[in-house]
Parts: C-alpha cells; sequence; structure tokens
C-alpha cells in the first residue's frame, strides 16, 4: 500500500497537464458562445459568432478541404508506390530517396516556403491558384503517408504473397493493385486520415504561399486572431476544432484496431 | 539477370513520380534558395551573418536557448505523464489519453491562441490573479508566452513517443533491481530512464527542432523577442531583403536537421548496443 500515495501523486500531476492543454480549448469554444466574453456566459449564450465566421471564411474553408483531399490523392500515387519500392529493395539507394524524401519535413516549413516562391514566384498563374499550396503541402505530407504505408508493407512478408499470385498468371498490375494494395490497406487508411489531418492544419509553408484568393483555415484563423474580436476569432476555432475532431477519432479508432494491447485495454 | 534487370527498370519506375515532383518542387527551388543567400549585398558573407550581425545573432541565441529550455521541460513532463498513463489502468484512463492527444493536430496559430486565452490580456490566469491580488498577470505576449506555447504543442507528442517506449520495456529487469534491493528512484535511474534512452533521445530531436522551426505561435503571440523564423519572415515581407531571409533560413535548416540526425544516430548506437 505504500504506492498508493505515489500513485495519487502521478494522477494528480498527469491530470493537472491535461488541464493545461484542455483549459483553453473549452475557454475558447466558450468564447465563441457567448455574447461578450469580457462579462461572461453570463451575457448569454449565441451562435451570432460562429455564423459571422460561416459569412466571412465559409470560402477557406472549402478551400481548405478541396486541397486536403487533393493532398491525399496525390500522396496516395506518389506514396504508395514508393513505399513498395522501399519495402520491396532496402538498400542504400532507397534509403537515401527516403532520407531526400523526409527533408520537407525535416526542414522548416518557411525555408520550403522561400524556396518555392523564389523559384516560381513569376509565373503568376501558378503563383495566384491553390495548386501552389497544394504543391507545399504534398511536400510536407507525403513522408508520413510513406511512413505510414512502409511500415506496414515491412511486416507483411510481400515477396512471398506476390510470388505466390505470380506462379497463379498474376501480371505486375494485379498483384500490385490485388494483393499488395489490399494488403497495406490499414497503413494506407493510416497514412490517408494523417495527410488530411495535417493538411487542414498545416500553417507555416501556407501563411507564405497564400495570396488573398487563396486563403485556408488555419490563414483565416490567424487573419481573425489579429483583427477581428476575441469572441469571433473563437468562433473560428470551434469550426476548426468541429472539423479535425472526426479525423482524430478516426486516427485513434484505427489505431486501436491495430494494435492488441490498446484494444485489450478497450474490454472493460 | 534479365528479369533482376527488368524488375529494377519497374522499381525505378515506380519511384519516378515521386522523385520528379520532389525534384521540380523541392530540389531545385532549394537550391535556387542557397544561390540567393549568397546573391545579397553581403555576398556569401551573408551565410555567416548570422553569427557577425548582433541582432540575428541575438535572435539565433534566444531561439535556441528558448528550444532547448521547452525541450527539457517537455521531456520532464511527457516523461512522468507518459509513465504514467502506460503503468496504470484506471477508470477514465483512455479519456485522459484521448484529450491529451487532442492538441497534436492544432496549427501553430492555434497554439498560440490557447496561450493568449490562458494567459492574455482577457486571459484566465489574469482574471484570477486580478481577482486575487488585484493586479492582472499576462505574459503572454513574452518569452514566458512562447515558452507556454512551445510546451504546448510539444507534450503531446512526447507522451505518445513516451507511452510506446515505455510499453516495450522489459518489466523483468525492473523487477530484478528491486529484488536486488534497489529503491524505486534506484529503479529509474538505473534501468528504466537508459531503457527509454533512444525514445527520450529522438522525442527531444524531434521537439527541438519543431521549436526552432515554430513560426504560427510567435506569428500569433506578435511577441517583443523575435525567434529566427519571425526575423526570417520580417526580412523577407517587409524589408525585401531576399538574401539575408534565404542565406538564415537555409542555416535554421541545417540546425533543424542536423539536430534530427545526430539523435537519430545517438539513439541508434544505443538501440544496437542494446541488442
Amino acid at each position: 500500500m505504500k504506492a498508493a500515495p505515489r500513485f495519487v501523486a502521478q494522477l494528480a500531476f498527469t491530470v493537472l497537464v491535461c488541464a493545461f492543454l484542455i483549459v483553453p480549448v473549452v475557454l475558447s469554444v466558450l468564447a465563441g458562445l457567448s455574447e461578450n466574453f469580457f462579462v461572461g456566459v453570463r451575457s448569454g449564450l449565441t451562435l451570432r459568432w460562429v455564423g459571422q465566421v460561416w459569412s466571412l471564411y465559409s470560402q477557406s474553408i472549402f478551400l481548405s478541404l478541396g486541397i486536403a483531399l487533393a493532398c491525399v490523392a496525390a500522396t496516395l500515387v506518389l506514396g504508395v508506390p514508393v513505399a513498395y519500392v522501399l519495402a520491396r529493395r532496402p538498400g542504400r539507394v532507397t534509403r537515401l530517396f527516403e532520407e531526400l524524401l523526409v527533408l520537407p519535413v525535416a526542414v522548416p516549413g518557411l525555408a520550403t516556403a522561400l524556396a518555392l516562391i523564389l523559384f516560381y514566384g513569376e509565373w503568376r498563374g501558378f503563383r495566384a491558384s491553390w495548386l501552389f499550396i497544394l504543391v507545399g503541402h504534398v511536400l510536407f505530407t507525403l513522408p508520413f503517408m510513406v511512413r505510414s504505408v512502409l511500415a506496414v508493407m515491412a511486416a507483411i512478408d510481400l515477396a512471398t504473397l506476390e510470388e505466390a499470385a505470380a506462379s497463379l498468371g498474376a501480371g505486375f498490375a494485379s498483384r500490385f493493385f490485388g494483393v499488395v494494395v489490399p494488403n497495406a490497406r490499414h497503413g494506407i487508411l493510416a497514412g490517408a486520415l494523417m495527410v488530411l489531418t495535417l493538411s487542414v492544419g498545416e500553417f507555416n509553408i501556407t501563411w507564405m504561399l497564400h495570396t488573398p484568393l487563396t486563403k485556408t483555415i488555419p490563414v483565416g484563423l490567424a487573419d481573425a486572431y489579429a483583427s477581428l474580436r476575441l469572441e469571433v476569432g473563437s468562433a473560428y476555432t470551434i469550426v476548426f476544432f468541429v472539423m479535425i475532431i472526426p479525423l482524430l477519432v478516426a486516427m485513434q479508432w484505427l489505431a486501436r484496431e491495430r494494435s492488441p494491447a490498446m484494444a485489450r485495454r478497450d474490454e472493460r | 539477370m534479365a528479369a533482376v534487370a527488368r524488375g529494377d527498370v519497374r522499381m525505378g519506375l515506380l519511384a519516378l513520380p515521386a522523385l520528379t515532383v520532389f525534384g521540380a518542387f523541392w530540389l531545385l527551388p532549394m537550391a535556387r534558395l542557397v544561390s540567393v543567400g549568397a546573391s545579397g549585398p553581403r555576398g556569401a558573407a551573408a551565410y555567416l551573418a548570422i553569427v557577425t550581425d548582433r541582432n540575428y545573432f541575438a535572435s539565433l541565441a534566444s531561439t535556441v536557448v528558448l528550444s532547448i529550455a521547452v525541450t527539457f521541460a517537455t521531456l520532464v513532463v511527457s516523461g512522468i505523464a507518459g509513465m504514467f498513463l502506460q503503468r496504470n489502468d484506471f477508470f477514465g484512463r483512455n479519456v485522459l489519453v484521448s484529450l491529451l492527444t487532442f492538441p497534436l493536430a492544432f496549427p501553430g496559430v492555434v497554439v498560440g491562441f490557447m496561450v493568449i486565452m490562458l494567459a492574455g490580456r482577457q486571459g484566465l490566469i489574469g482574471s484570477i490573479t486580478d481577482r486575487l491580488f488585484g493586479s492582472k498577470l499576462v505574459f503572454a505576449y513574452s518569452i514566458a508566452g512562447l515558452f507556454v506555447g512551445y510546451l504546448y504543442f510539444s507534450i503531446p507528442r512526447v507522451i505518445l513517443t513516451v507511452m510506446a517506449a515505455v510499453e516495450k520495456l522489459d518489466r523483468a529487469l525492473e523487477e530484478a533491481a528491486r529484488s536486488l534491493g534497489a529503491n524505486p528512484w534506484q529503479v529509474l535511474r538505473d534501468v528504466v530512464l537508459p531503457g527509454l534512452r533512444p525514445a527520450l533521445i529522438s522525442a527531444g530531436a524531434i521537439c527541438f527542432a519543431t521549436s526552432m522551426g515554430a513560426f504560427g505561435t510567435a506569428f500569433t503571440l506578435a511577441t517583443n523577442i523575435n525567434v529566427l523564423p519571425i526575423t526570417i519572415y520580417t526580412e523577407f515581407t517587409n524589408y525585401a531583403n531576399f538574401g539575408i531571409a534565404a542565406a538564415l533560413s537555409i542555416v535554421l535548416g541545417i540546425i533543424t536537421w542536423t539536430a534530427l540526425a545526430l539523435a537519430r544516430t545517438l539513439a541508434g548506437a544505443t538501440v544496437a548496443a542494446a541488442a
């Protein structure tokens, strides 16, 4: 029973850390829903600020969703084949290739964004379109897709599976789409959710790349924090929370599906 | 032989789209960035400006000190919480884990806003101190605000890493130490911490690199302390000093990349030695 006080102390500490992270979230939700945050919730609850955010920023919300979905599509097309190559041909060359792809994550987004602007800034049409932001997001999220898919592919015996399929007469395309992809579906799904979440929340690259006509959600958030009243900034933050919570829940659910240790804990 | 060659061609073709995109949109632009860095009025000496120019060096120094402090604080806080959550099963544990990992997806700007909610002019801490002592404590817009913000986005990541590493620890080793008469502190110092070392090193490096490059949080807080990313941004946008902005961002990129690479070597060596 000597361990009991230690348990209580550690629990209290952990709850305190949790409060540090969650209290401001609750405060901002309250601020976004109250008539006047300075007075407090007493001033009455309202959806007025959320409505105002919608009328001001609905375009950026749709733009963010569009870019995030396009980013998932692009990282799937580019990343899944790369993960397959890395899984089937582990070696010095592929290792170097992997290292290269991770660079946009290892280097601050600001550097990547400056480089893109200095190199492609003169191409006005491209510079002003949402595709410019998409490029930044794809560079930043591709390593996460590759790693997620590679983690699953490395754990299964792809060579044997493919050999079996080949001995039954399957060509490469039908092996890839009929055997490799279905076996890696968990990694692909986890990677897609990760890419979606990262793209919706990306700010460091996007802030440099955006134009007045291509504002994503985080860019709009920075705008609202800097220039609008606290209640509107908070309401916009609520909109952001509402968008990412389903993604986070899906990711946690997927992680538990795959990890038996976590699954055991869920059996109450 | 021919089959092997055909397989190699196929692998090359599969990697080609990603390689093309990466080359066209990252390698080439980065090469340009490196040359722009040397094209300003200072020439290639711009790359040394970060240590020779007093303002840039002050910016670099405060960013490094801040990032190191955040890294150590995060490792301690997340180490305790992560170890506790992985080792104990109790009612509400899963909810705690979910709440602790929720801020993972917040962009830096939102983290900055969370700090304003806590310690800003209309923040919680200010109104509590106002009521208790009659004066508002507001620190969101100082280096303390940055520290709190960086801590905020670092804790969730490191907790997850610690939990995964604790799960893999061999508890028999701790039992053995205990049966040999080691007290809890000795077990922690001599068995648990060495076992967690690789995870702590790599999580710490990620934390440091993220803090060095963090832009959104400082941007929202609009502090009077210029961390390096804000300095770069100001040089680029307000003064159009493309050369200096490029040089500083390359140096910053080299620092974060080196920190990550170094940690991987260290952590990897430890793993190999343990195996």
